[in-house]
């Protein structure tokens, strides 16, 4: 199949219904979005942002499908944010930085890191992960037994 | 003055104290396909490369740990049942010059629909393609209408048409290339893209 033009126009158009960075797919349990110093309730199908904050409670967990088809899923106990999201849909260059400052997040990357490796890079409070196209976990602070 | 002596001690004691920095776990997984890439951690000087399955880094550990994938699941299984569904893509094709869907592709297209309702909300592009029977132009009309008719299936089961976008890229884009005027079933078809 010709993947790549068809991808192309669809990101091409997912492009023109906002500069979105993703959108949220799954939320479970308490959870909210701070943006601009606002607290936002989360719904599945919102979009998000460059500087947009993820936080779950105890039983919190969040699922987010980005523009180009990074998943990224925020466990419970959890604070993310989303630092800087790039990304041209023709060319697939992008720059996705993120940052966990505590809790647990997985990971699928996307069209960014098969165009430059380590181009998606999530940020803890003493390291930085640059992904090289593959799954991934990362937590800060002790994992639920 | 001593009172104060010992109010400053602590003052000190309590401003230099470092906290304990919390535990950072780095862990690589197969993906869905069975393949494993990497992951590199950089942790000031020290760079460790992840590049074999389970395999972790963690802050309080100086060499690369292996993980077990019970050992995963135990720690990491709420976060990582929360991921959304990986995009998915399928094909179905058409009888020659019409937007009827071929018998083998009807009864497909019920696995379709049942992928399709699977995802809570599906965000959807379908385009449509024809082989190089007839003219061009002709062609991008009938690609449009076989994207249209999978749009109709498409909202039939509920998908809202806002989350479907289509396109007809007539004959510019062959599955199996081929001359022009050439019969190819492969080529009538209409692919969706989901995620």
């Amino acid at each position: 199949m010709r993947a790549s033009l068809a991808a192309f126009l669809f990101w091409l158009s997912a492009a023109a219904l906002a500069a979105d960075a993703g959108e949220i797919k799954l939320v479970h349990g308490r959870a909210h979005l701070e943006r601009g110093g606002e607290r936002l309730a989360l719904r599945v199908g919102m979009p998000v942002r460059e500087a947009d904050r993820v936080v779950t409670g105890a039983d919190g967990t969040v699922g987010i499908t980005f523009a180009d088809n990074s998943l990224l899923s925020i466990g419970p106990n959890s604070d993310f944010a989303i630092e800087r999201y790039v990304f041209d849909s023709t060319t697939h260059v992008g720059e996705f930085d993120s940052r966990l400052s505590k809790g647990s997040l997985a990971g699928v990357s996307g069209k960014i890191v098969k165009q430059s490796p380590e181009a998606m890079r999530v940020h803890t409070p003493s390291a930085i992960m640059g992904v090289r196209g593959t799954d991934f976990v990362v937590q800060v602070g002790d994992a639920k037994r | 003055m001593a009172v104060l002596a010992v109010a400053a001690l602590i003052a000190l004691a309590l401003l230099t104290a470092k906290p304990v920095a919390p535990v950072e776990t780095f862990v690589v997984l197969p993906s869905a396909d069975g393949h494993t890439g990497a992951v590199v951690v950089e942790r000031g000087e020290k760079r460790q490369l992840l590049n074999e399955p389970y395999a972790a880094s963690r802050s309080t550990d100086g060499d690369i740990q292996h993980l077990s994938a019970a050992a995963v699941d135990r720690a990491y299984g709420r976060t990582l049942h929360s991921l959304p569904s990986r995009p998915a893509s399928f094909l179905l094709y058409f009888i020659t010059g019409t937007d009827e869907l071929t018998d083998e592709s009807r009864q497909e297209l019920d696995k379709v629909l049942a992928a399709l309702r699977a995802r809570p909300l599906p965000d959807v592009l379908v385009i449509g393609h024809t082989d190089t029977m007839g003219d061009a132009l002709a062609n991008d009309q009938l690609s449009a209408q076989r994207a249209e008719r999978v749009k109709g299936f498409l909202i039939g089961i509920g998908i809202p048409g806002e989350r479907i976008r289509i396109a007809g890229r007539g004959e510019r884009e062959l599955l199996v290339p081929t001359a022009d005027e050439v019969d190819e079933p492969r080529n009538r078809r209409v692919e969706i893209n989901v995620r």
